[in-house]
């Protein structure tokens, strides 16, 4: 792009806010009741978690590759890529992160983090994520059914992400440095939301920015 | 100040304004200006006529920049078909589109067959990459997109590799598999290249961004425009929508009656269309309402230079 300095966000956007909603719309209707079934198993696996248990974060790992693989290919290449040429890069993002969140399953030095704050901020995250997200549309005047929900698309599913990198500790220069990729993604993708939502002119593009700086905070605290 | 109320009497004030704008600008000429004429098939809407060809073209199209980007809600695409439909039985011509602009083709090409391939169609297409030689094959994808036989006007959009696609889009339409070659620019951007390749190309039209507020091509552009007979499409007549968010803030002021304005979209829209070498605009819009208030900046009274002048300060004023 020529004179790229000279382009605003505003510049880039390409589609309608209301363009943007109806997404979550025919996502929903296309995929209900996996809703209900994804919030599900996330509570489920959370009250795991709630023990400290080192074999939970690996499977909570592993549950999230999955729901990351799914909503890069059901929400960001099926619905997002025909009105935004960015997200099929967006969709690779979310492929990585579900790999790199595979390979997280099998490591063997997977802890609970000691570090109180770091537990308290992935809870607040990971349940705001879970029962808060979805929430935003109803509050923000739009319809239920443009609800996002946990595992089926973006946001939510980054932000539970965030809560659960901040309960895992690791020990082996391998693992840390598969954690730092992870949260380099992770903050990415929430970056890049916040951009697009405040670009549209929704005050909810404040959400993942908080939560990346939420978790940010909290992870550099107690290092 | 004045303005009238019939195209015939439009096309004098024009006239009348023109000469005073080339004497001004000492372009100096005098001949082969496109007078406003109606529309086959309508009775009241004004039209321009490209200089090139001669042939009348109305002066206010239809763009579809975020507006048609709906994805695959069939929801969306039908809605749009409407507003596509409304355009037409407006007496509209010009749709305008681009490979940038995301779904925006399909949704057209849905309208399109929605409405079977409406005659009085103008379609007017964009080339959109830097790799010179998948010109072609994105010309075909647009093509396909659209449903059309052919593109009526095929523009080198924001003149990327305008070298390597203008000989091509030449040769097309020579071998009459288009009718018209163009290049575009928007919010101001490239102006001195774009002025360079309206004096040296053999282009038809030209795309470029004006409005009440963003006046840069007055000064050079749009008279160079004139001096070499070719035919303006205004672009982002509305800062895409932005001047009109700012403007309802505000009461219509009282001249926009003797222009038979029914609000701020018919001012700002008339204040492009009246322009001299402003062949047509093209807002965008998802709604009907929108597209036949829109069409209406195309029918009744225009304002002459006095008028537009203080048009336009009293809008810098607001």
């Amino acid at each position: 792009m020529s004179e790229w300095w000279t382009y605003r966000p505003s510049d880039l956007l390409m589609f309608a806010p209301r363009t943007y909603w109806r997404l979550f719309e025919l996502h929903n209707e296309a995929w209900w009741p996996l809703q209900a079934l994804a919030v599900l198993v996330g509570l489920a696996w959370a009250a795991w978690v709630w023990r400290r248990s080192a074999v939970a974060l690996r499977a909570g790992a592993a549950a999230l590759a999955v729901a990351s693989i799914f909503v890069g290919w059901s929400f960001l290449l099926q619905r997002y890529a025909p009105i935004n040429w960015a997200a099929p890069g967006l969709a690779i993002g979310f492929f990585v992160q579900g790999t790199g969140l595979a390979a997280l399953a099998t490591r063997s030095d997977l802890r609970y983090t000691p570090s109180a704050l770091r537990s308290r901020i992935g809870w607040l995250l990971f349940g705001w994520a879970l029962l808060g997200q979805p929430l935003l549309a109803p509050v923000s005047g739009r319809a239920w059914m443009q609800a996002e929900v946990f595992a089926l698309t973006p946001d939510p599913t980054a932000i539970a992400t965030l809560g659960m990198l901040l309960w895992c500790q690791v020990q082996s220069p391998v693992s840390g440095r598969l954690l730092e990729l992870l949260w380099a993604l992770t903050l990415l993708q929430c970056t890049i939301s916040a951009a697009t939502l405040l670009t549209m002119g929704s005050l909810q593009g404040g959400v993942p920015m908080a939560a990346a700086l939420a978790a940010v905070i909290a992870a550099l605290a107690k290092r | 100040m004045s303005a009238v109320n019939d195209p015939e009497r439009v096309g004098q004030t024009m006239h009348l304004s023109r000469r005073r704008w080339l004497a001004a600008s000492a372009v100096g000429l005098a001949a082969g200006w496109p007078w406003p004429t109606q529309a086959a098939g309508t009775t009241d809407v004004i039209t321009r006529r490209i200089p090139g060809s001669g042939e009348a073209l109305p002066v206010v199209g239809l763009g579809s920049w975020i507006t048609f980007n709906v994805g695959n809600d069939p929801r969306a695409r039908d809605a749009c078909a409407e507003v596509v439909r409304a355009f037409f039985a407006s007496g509209g011509r010009m749709i305008d589109s681009s490979p940038m602009y995301g779904s925006s083709q399909p949704t057209i090409g849905h309208a399109l067959a929605r409405l079977g391939q409406p005659s009085a169609l103008f379609s007017a297409e964009k080339v959109w990459t830097g790799r010179a030689a998948s010109g072609p094959a994105q010309i075909e994808q647009s093509r396909a997109f659209w449903g059309v036989e052919r593109f009526d006007l095929m523009q080198v959009h924001n003149l990327v590799a305008w070298q390597e696609h203008l000989p091509r889009l030449f040769e097309m339409k020579a071998t009459g598999r288009l009718r018209y070659v163009g290049v575009t620019t928007s919010d101001g951007r490239r102006h001195a290249e774009i002025e360079r390749v309206m004096r040296t190309q053999p282009i038809d039209f030209v795309q470029i961004t004006y409005n009440l507020l963003d006046r840069e091509v007055e000064r050079r552009l749009l008279p160079l425009a004139l001096e070499r007979g070719i035919a303006v499409i205004v672009n982002r007549p509305f800062r895409e929508g932005a001047l009109l968010d700012a403007l309802e803030r505000h009461r219509v002021p009282g001249w926009a009656t003797e222009i038979d304005c029914d609000g701020w979209a018919q001012v700002a829209l008339k204040f492009i269309v009246s322009h001299p070498a402003v062949t047509c605009a093209i807002p965008a819009t998802s709604r009907v309402d929108h597209v036949r208030q829109n069409m209406g900046a195309a029918r009744g009274r225009m304002p002459d230079a006095a008028l537009r002048e203080r048009m336009a300060a009293d809008v810098a004023a607001l």
